[in-house]
């Protein structure tokens, strides 16, 4: 099972950033209200951060490790990443946005596997459209395709619905679920969304004013719900 | 009125290919400079602007004449580059290339370095984390999404060094075949006696070639931007 440490300071701001959590596969939400450093959590993960200080590590590979100066460069950490707002390229057809990651590791065109996920998140009909005209849903769907299409080891979302108004929301958390139970690609699902949560989530770190509050399981959660309803 | 006598046909064609040498040698500094003006901060980058900018509000007399200094036959680059490279300039059409790019310079510059200020610096965070490195990451999503400031950049080149001539006169003269463009073959006529019939033919190229250019960038940035944005 693949497990990813992370132990690392930041300071954003005003805002100082003291994490540390381990993530062993399934799917471990990153859970708190905004500005709690969530979305910096991730972008360390994915080495678009430096931290200050500390270590990260996936399985035996340091990531990052500020002691022995050690900082992968994210193109290479093999880690995926859907963004809150999809950023899918705009001058490439969602088939070449899937392709994106196959064609930059030089890995040779694997037919099924690119149907199989296609289908999986349904966007088999979209191929040869622009970006521009995808509904917001659709273009979320594109951005989880091409993030799976890479291979990653780890998978990386950052509050993948919020930029979806509700009806659209209800159009992504299955393929999501589904992903979480058929494709083995552990991964960290940032949100503040207590139902959202809940839906998807196999661990949950909760988060507030840059730190861990508390570790465990969608218990966690019982507190939040009336909070996230706002 | 358009059969053009040979002259006429010289000084079209040698401005034509001044212009397209000028452009492309042009457009690898171009987008080099560019980028350094839009994404990097260092030492000298004030001065860099400036210089980059000189050509368009200096008397293009002036920089002529300084081409002529330091590229000409006894200027401190062009006896370097006559002696190592072999390359010479002064009274060349290799100079009135020189001049037309160097004129064209800031034109190219300033919408290439606007493109690159504006694109969304995100979709290339997210082309690192599909794994392509910084080279394949310009190359794949900046350059592309540079696209239509590039072809405008070319395009206001191209014209601009399509109708070069006081830098272009001061440096390499006006010598027909090798450094009489059209501009220059129009002044010429003017100067002598019934050279107002092929003066005036000359100009009406030069309109229909500039409009072509225009006509033609437009066309071309239109389709590059659809092709990114959609209908």
């Amino acid at each position: 099972m693949t497990v990813l440490a992370v132990d690392v300071d930041k300071q954003l701001g005003v805002l100082k950033l003291a994490v540390h959590f381990r993530a062993a596969g399934g799917v471990t939400a990153l859970f708190g209200p905004s500005g709690a450093g969530k979305t910096s959590i991730v972008n360390m993960i994915a080495g678009l951060l430096t931290p200050d200080r500390g270590r990260m590590t996936l399985d035996d590979t340091v990531l990052f490790d500020a002691a022995e100066g050690i900082d992968v460069p994210p193109h290479r950490r093999h880690i995926g990443y859907v963004f809150q707002e999809g950023r899918l390229f705009p001058h490439l057809s969602v088939r070449q946005n899937l392709d994106y990651g196959r064609r930059m590791s030089k890995r040779p065109r694997d037919a099924s596997e690119f149907e199989r996920i296609a289908a999986l998140l349904g966007i088999t009909h979209l191929l040869n459209r622009r970006p521009r005209l995808l509904s917001g849903g659709e273009r979320q769907r594109v951005a989880i395709g091409r993030a799976l299409l890479m291979r990653p080891r780890l998978l990386l979302l950052d509050e993948p619905l919020a930029s979806l108004d509700s009806g659209h929301k209800g159009e992504i958390l299955p393929y999501l679920v589904r992903l979480r139970d058929e494709a083995a690609i552990p991964m960290v699902y940032v949100s503040h969304t207590a139902a959202e949560v809940r839906r998807i989530a196999t661990t949950v770190v909760r988060l507030d004013g840059g730190r861990v509050v508390a570790t465990g399981g969608l218990e966690l959660l019982a507190g939040a719900e009336v909070e996230a309803l706002e | 009125m358009f059969d053009l006598s040979v002259a006429e046909w010289t000084a079209l064609k040698l401005s034509l290919r001044i212009a397209v040498v000028a452009t492309a040698w042009a457009l690898p500094f171009a987008v080099t400079t560019g980028w350094l003006l839009a994404r990097k901060s260092f030492w000298g980058k004030t001065m860099l602007d400036g210089l980059v900018h000189l050509p368009l509000v200096l008397p293009p007399v002036v920089t002529g004449y300084l081409l002529l200094i330091w590229f000409g036959r006894r200027g401190p680059i062009g006896v370097f580059l006559h002696d190592y490279l072999g390359i010479v300039f002064a009274f060349r059409w290799t100079g009135a290339a020189l001049a037309a790019a160097v004129m064209g310079f800031p034109l190219m510059v300033r919408p290439i370095r606007l493109a690159l200020e504006t694109i969304d610096r995100r979709l290339e965070d997210a082309a690192a984390t599909l794994g392509a490195n910084s080279v394949l990451v310009f190359l794949t999503v900046t350059l592309p999404l540079a696209l239509p400031g590039i072809i405008a950049g070319v395009l206001l080149c191209f014209a601009r060094a399509l109708g070069e001539f006081g830098a272009t006169i001061t440096f390499v003269s006006n010598i027909p075949g090798e450094t009489q463009t059209i501009s220059a073959a129009i002044y010429t006529f003017l100067q002598i006696p019934d050279g107002d019939a092929p003066a005036a033919r000359m100009v009406v190229i030069a309109i229909v070639l500039a409009l072509v250019a225009l006509v033609g960038a437009e066309w071309l940035s239109r389709r590059a931007t659809t092709r990114f944005h959609g209908e």
